[in-house]
């Protein structure tokens, strides 16, 4: 066990390089950062200067080691565009995406579960056939039209939720600023989060549902029936316990995608983190705040791997070879 | 409970088990449809026999002659668009065939059990076998927790698990095809029903652990007086383990009778077909006798007898008139041996 998790560790760290790597040799195709740096009257010796300032004179390689050198101390570099540490740059600005991330996450694998298991027990339903219906039109629209969609129902004609920002905050220790204590904040909340997690939602819910539709036909649940268990404990502790094995890693993966297009998101709602700020550091080619970004996304999606792969084995008896086997 | 005799000797060829004696399973001119686009198939055709307590039918026929239907119409398991069109089933003398859901749930497993073909995916394989066990008994039988526990234990052991106590929490995964069969009849068994039906317990097993399921499952059913259907398409098994013997084709019971009477005195010529095609019945000849052809698809049935284009008696009335009822043991115009 304690193997295996060194093994996936050392794996998950190979993939950080290679992202690292595949990540800075396409900002050399972004534009030049010096460009945006100076201004109208800078001379070549002043591009000069500054290019050996950031060290970009020196060659691809030496800057990728000095970037991953700098990152394993938790130091990303300064912003070309603010003037001060990515590192505190980002850290300001991740609690609105992880508290924006977190709610998303948490409404897209609750209702997503739980409208999956209820249109397969019910598939023949009217409700059911109406949610799978409008499932579709969620897994197709793309989503900052859902944004802007809700924005124009909520905001702008009932005038209900606000249309941008995080509304109120309140600072929680040193380095965490919350939305989830000010009603204002909770509102703020609302129409993001649902924008982002509707399409993880809608997925999730097709995912459970055929899941669930293709282990309710399997051998062990007739013969659950025919032991007369009642239909609550056929349908939750036998069948979707086995739904879950599969639908565990999409999901997992999803809570990835979410963080990742949390910056779709927090465009259309101007909110005020990370995401935006990506975007904001691409205009402007700010290559330390878009490497750590990227670095940062690649952690969180190993990691999270990581975590689906022992949670598998958590759940899947079958998978835990070690030891007895009979 | 001992093993009734009557199965055994009572009665020649008759549906019928002893007068006076309430039957465990009555069923009565059962009918299954199927409605398809292109009309309605009835893969069981008026069926009818009883089982008295504690003895064991076999239910033969190749595949497709609707064993299974006529099993899971009794358990209530029928899966749509299959349903029970008409006749009736009588557990201990009740009705069972116009129950609603809830009920019928009530009964499946507490008074009719189940055995399937393949242990392998017959058990939960993220839930240990002693949970499966307990929740059974939990279900059916209003007892504690620790409790159910005990008596999911006593079951293991009862079914020749070596080492129970360590094995209830084991996964299905960790034990072998037959020791996963054992634990398939203990989740039977374990409310005492007082009727299993097992369909094709060993088909799916090594041909070394058959022979010892069946002689289990048999131990078990004398021990605790339940009835048993036994389903198989291996005469062999029915030899071995039934008392009576009901043959079907074609979605009707052709022959019924003791098993002794029927291995030895066939008289429907597709029984004696079935027979002869037995290893221990083809007198030392080096093949089998196979019957000619298969049997015919439900849409596409022949007029009168079902059996006529394959069998070696038919004769022009086995062509033309109603198809023969199943009278003195055999449905059947010229039964084997009447002519000889
Ligand atoms: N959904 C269905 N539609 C049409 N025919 C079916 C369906 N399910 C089963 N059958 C038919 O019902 C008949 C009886 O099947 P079954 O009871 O499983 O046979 P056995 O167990 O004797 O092999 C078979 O001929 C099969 O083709
Ligand atoms: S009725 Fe005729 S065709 Fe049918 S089994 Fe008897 S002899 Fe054969
Ligand atoms: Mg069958």
């Amino acid at each position: 066990m304690l193997a295996y998790i060194i093994r996936r560790v050392f794996q998950s760290v190979i993939v950080l390089l290679v992202v690292g790597l595949v990540a800075f040799s396409m900002f050399r195709f972004v534009g030049d950062p010096v460009d945006n740096m100076l201004g109208q009257e800078r001379t070549q010796a002043d591009i000069e200067r500054l290019r050996t300032q950031l060290g970009l004179d020196q060659p691809f390689p030496v800057q990728y080691f000095r970037f991953l050198k700098g990152a394993a101390e938790g130091n990303f570099g300064v912003s070309y565009r603010q003037g001060r540490p990515v590192a505190t740059i980002i850290a300001e600005r991740a609690p609105a995406t992880l508290e924006l991330a977190f709610v998303s996450g948490v409404l897209a694998i609750t209702m997503g579960i739980a409208l999956g298991v209820f249109t397969a027990i019910r598939r023949r339903g009217a409700a059911a056939n109406i949610i799978m219906t409008l499932s579709l039109v969620g897994v197709s629209l793309p989503t900052f039209l859902i944004g802007i969609l809700l924005i124009y129902v909520f905001a702008v004609e009932l005038g209900v939720l606000p249309s941008f920002g995080r509304g109120e905050t309140v600072r929680v220790g040193e380095f965490w600023t919350t939305g989830f204590l000010t009603t204002s904040g909770l509102q703020a909340l609302i129409l993001p989060a649902i924008t982002l997690g509707l399409y993880q939602m809608t997925l999730i819910m097709r995912l459970v549902r055929s899941e669930m539709l293709e282990v309710l036909r399997a051998d062990y649940i007739r013969f659950a029936r025919a032991r007369g268990l009642t239909e609550r404990a056929v349908n939750f502790r036998h069948a979707l316990r086995n739904t879950l094995v599969p639908v565990i890693t999409v999901t997992g993966l999803q809570l990835g995608a979410i963080i990742a297009f949390a910056i779709i998101t927090e465009t259309v709602f101007q909110w005020p983190g990370v995401g935006l700020l990506f975007i904001n550091a691409i205009q402007f080619v700010d290559i330390p705040v878009m490497a750590a970004y990227l670095m940062l996304i690649s952690v969180l999606f190993v990691t999270i791997n990581l975590i689906v792969d022992l949670l598998y084995y958590a759940i899947d008896p079958r998978l835990r070879i070690d030891g007895r086997t009979a | 409970m001992a093993i009734s005799p009557v199965a055994e000797t009572e009665y020649k060829g008759s549906a019928q088990p002893e007068q006076g004696q309430q039957p465990t399973l009555s069923v009565r001119d059962l009918v299954v449809e199927i409605p398809t686009r292109r009309g309605v198939l009835r893969p069981v055709d008026r069926v009818s026999y009883d089982l008295a307590p504690g003895e064991i039918l076999g239910v033969v026929g190749e595949s497709g002659a609707g064993k299974s239907m006529t099993g899971n119409a009794v358990i209530g398991l029928l899966d749509r668009p299959a349903h029970i069109a008409g006749g009736e089933i009588l557990l201990n003398g009740k009705r069972i065939d116009n129950l609603s859901r809830r009920d019928m749930r009530k009964i499946r497993g507490k008074e009719i059990g189940m055995v399937f073909q393949d242990p392998l995916t017959s058990l939960n394989p993220l839930i240990p076998i002693g949970d499966q066990l307990a929740e059974t008994i939990e279900t059916h039988l209003n007892v504690s927790r620790t409790e159910a526990r005990k008596r999911a234990l006593a079951s293991l052991e009862e079914v020749g698990i070596p080492a129970a106590a360590e094995r209830l929490d084991s996964y299905p995964h960790e034990f072998s095809g037959g020791m996963r069969q054992r634990v398939v009849i203990a989740l039977a068994l374990c409310a005492e029903p007082s009727l299993v039906i097992a369909d094709e317990p060993t088909t799916a097993l090594d041909v070394s652990v058959q022979a010892q399921i069946i002689a289990l499952l048999k131990r078990l059913c004398r021990e605790h007086g339940t009835s048993v259907i036994l389903v198989t398409h291996d005469m062999g098994v029915i030899a071995e383990a039934a008392d009576r013997v009901a043959v079907m084709y074609a979605g009707k019971l052709v022959e019924i009778g003791p098993v002794r009477d029927v291995l030895t005195h066939p008289n429907h010529p597709y029984t004696d077909g079935l027979v002869g095609s037995m290893p221990a019945h083809s007198h030392g000849q080096a093949r089998l006798r196979q019957i000619p052809g298969a049997m015919p698809r439900l849409n596409a049935l022949p007029e009168g007898c079902a059996f006529h284009p394959r069998c070696p008696k038919a004769q022009e009335k086995c062509r033309h008139a109603p198809e023969p009822e199943l009278m003195n043991g055999a449905a059947c115009w010229f039964p084997v041996g009447e002519d000889a």
